[in-house]
């Protein structure tokens, strides 16, 4: 539970913590994008640069990032396995009915295993570095625009900024209740897949339980404080773009600009 | 059965998601006397909970060893935490956020048929635990989300007592309580100590709980225990408890007071009320 990484802010004062978080947000976007657009190793040498100098400047242990990756450790096995057993091309090094083994397999694997990773790698340094009520600020930024269409964009974005703030608070709680309810001789991930669902029970229940108690508390709150959903807010937190912010945007178009070069000519 | 706490140069170190605090126990070395009833103080963030969660095996100290009477923690694996956590009841705060179950009775007997009691005599444990938290029987079969915050919390620690444990700890047990709800379980806490012998440790914020309540007092700070002994000798040193930042009891704060403003010297430290007033009129004032 305590393992994963996405959706954790990690306070700091690097180049990219001071990043505006639209900007943050529109370059892993686009970085995602140009990741499915690379597929020669000069690509991924530039795309893998381009992450590890970033993963540096956030100024957080490598360690910490690659713990992010773990918990998808075997989705990103089963993808890789997927790719190299099943797709065939190139020299052919094994085959058994539908199962083969070849160059075009090897390299589409190697190239799956690269992707989750830069993925992963890079939505963790968007998500530690922001934090998460500027985040939805960004996202609330982005979809404004699809107010035309009657999207009620406010209510989202103040959906997702709940959402988004209470999850440690979930985590705090769910690993409370555990202890709690090892205290009592709960044994956690002993016994069939049966006995390990019914412990789990005396987790979920008191966490829905005191969810639904804590939603009422902040609704009767927010309402005592005058929110009213349909009125239009203005916002404590504004939006800064700096010179960094142009330069990230700049490098992000020049790596993308590379990226098609290179699938073009090579 | 009574039961003590030995600490030998014990340290926890402490992770939460991917943030790693070194230290919250900082080789502790410890010895809680059996049948005693020991106060926990000190700051937040001191390694108040942490000393708590140690005794029952929630954490694992990562250097020396924690003996529970005979049976003990260290920092090796596949070690069977259940004779210890059957031994050790742990409440924890706001305990009554962990009731699940759709009736009192069954929340109650989750403990005792963890550790392998038959259905029926946990049903017979239920009835009796419910009866030492002051609630009636009656009571057993009704949901645990229709009761009071207070008598949640009985039902909550009637289900650690239901489990039969010789040590009872205890964090912060009458945390968010109105007064009467708090004296309540605090004296039921007082009288399980006495009549069983049950070793209890309660980690608290309140002075006059202290006063009232304990043995022994524990402090700490930073994850190291600056004082262990009995609650007169905690007391005596006014001056050492503000070093501490503690507060003092009501009843010795009126006291230090009234030495000042008068000039009078009362015979000792008064904790209790009845005890202000005895020295009170031992000394002629009223």
């Amino acid at each position: 539970m305590n393992k994963l990484l996405l959706g954790r802010y990690i306070p700091g004062d690097s180049v990219v913590h001071r990043l505006d978080s639209r900007t943050k947000l529109i370059s892993a976007v686009c970085f995602i994008v140009i990741i499915f657009l690379a597929n020669h190793w000069q690509s991924f040498l530039l795309l893998w640069t381009f992450t590890f100098l970033t993963l540096y400047l956030t100024g957080i242990p490598l360690n910490i990032y690659i713990r992010g990756v773990k918990p998808f450790i075997w989705l990103i096995l089963f993808a890789v396995l997927m790719q190299i057993l099943f797709t065939g091309g190139g020299e052919i090094f094994f085959q058994w009915g539908p199962v083969t083994i070849s160059e075009l397999g090897m390299i589409n694997g190697l190239n799956a295993f690269f992707r989750f990773t830069l993925i992963i790698f890079i939505s963790t340094v968007v998500t530690l570095t922001t934090k998460p009520v500027e985040l939805t600020d960004a996202i609330y930024f982005l979809v404004k625009p699809l107010k035309v269409f009657r999207l009620p964009v406010e209510e989202i974005s103040i959906m997702l900024t709940i959402a988004l703030r209470f999850i440690p608070n979930l985590f705090e709680e769910t690993r409370k209740i555990i202890d709690a309810q090892k205290a009592r001789g709960t044994e956690f991930g002993k016994g069939s897949v049966f006995q390990q669902m019914k412990t789990l029970v005396p987790v979920f229940l008191p966490l829905f339980v005191n969810s639904l108690n804590r939603a009422e508390d902040l609704a009767n709150a927010m309402e005592a404080r005058g929110f009213r959903p349909d009125m239009k807010r203005s916002s404590f937190r504004q939006f800064h773009w700096k010179w960094q912010d142009s330069f990230t945007i700049g490098i992000l178009v020049l790596l993308t600009a590379s990226i098609i070069l290179i699938g073009l000519y090579e | 059965m009574v039961t003590d706490i030995k600490f030998i140069n014990v340290s926890v170190d402490y992770r939460t998601g991917p943030l790693h605090s070194k230290n919250v126990l900082d080789n502790i070395s410890l010895h809680i006397k059996p049948g005693t009833f020991t106060a926990v103080v000190g700051h937040t963030g001191a390694g108040k909970s942490s000393l708590l969660k140690t005794m029952n095996g929630l954490v694992i100290p990562k250097k020396g060893m924690v003996k529970i009477g005979d049976y003990s923690i260290s920092n090796q694996p596949n070690q069977s935490l259940k004779n210890i956590r059957k031994r050790v009841g742990m409440v924890f705060q706001f305990p009554e956020s962990q009731i699940f179950a759709e009736t009192v009775e069954k929340d109650i007997c989750f403990g005792p048929l963890n550790f392998g009691i038959s259905p029926r005599e946990a049903k017979e444990i239920a009835r009796r635990v419910i009866k030492n938290v002051g609630l009636e029987p009656s009571c057993l079969h009704k949901s645990p989300f229709s009761l009071s915050g207070g008598e949640k919390r009985r039902v909550a620690i009637a289900g650690i007592l239901a489990m039969n444990p010789e040590v009872l700890v205890l964090d912060e047990p009458g945390a968010g309580l109105d007064p009467a709800g708090k004296k309540e379980i605090l004296s039921l806490l007082e009288k399980w100590n006495k009549k069983y012998r049950m070793t209890t440790i309660m980690v608290t914020h309140e002075m006059d709980d202290v006063a009232r309540y304990a043995d022994d007092v524990i402090v700490m700070e930073k994850g190291k225990i600056v004082f262990h002994g009995d609650v007169t000798s905690f007391f005596s040193d006014v001056e050492r408890i503000k070093s501490w930042k503690l507060d003092l009891p009501e009843t010795l704060k009126f006291q230090l007071e009234l030495e000042q403003q008068t000039g009078i010297r009362l015979p000792e430290k008064c904790l209790t009320p009845e005890k202000l007033a005895n020295a009170l009129i031992e000394v002629g004032l009223v």
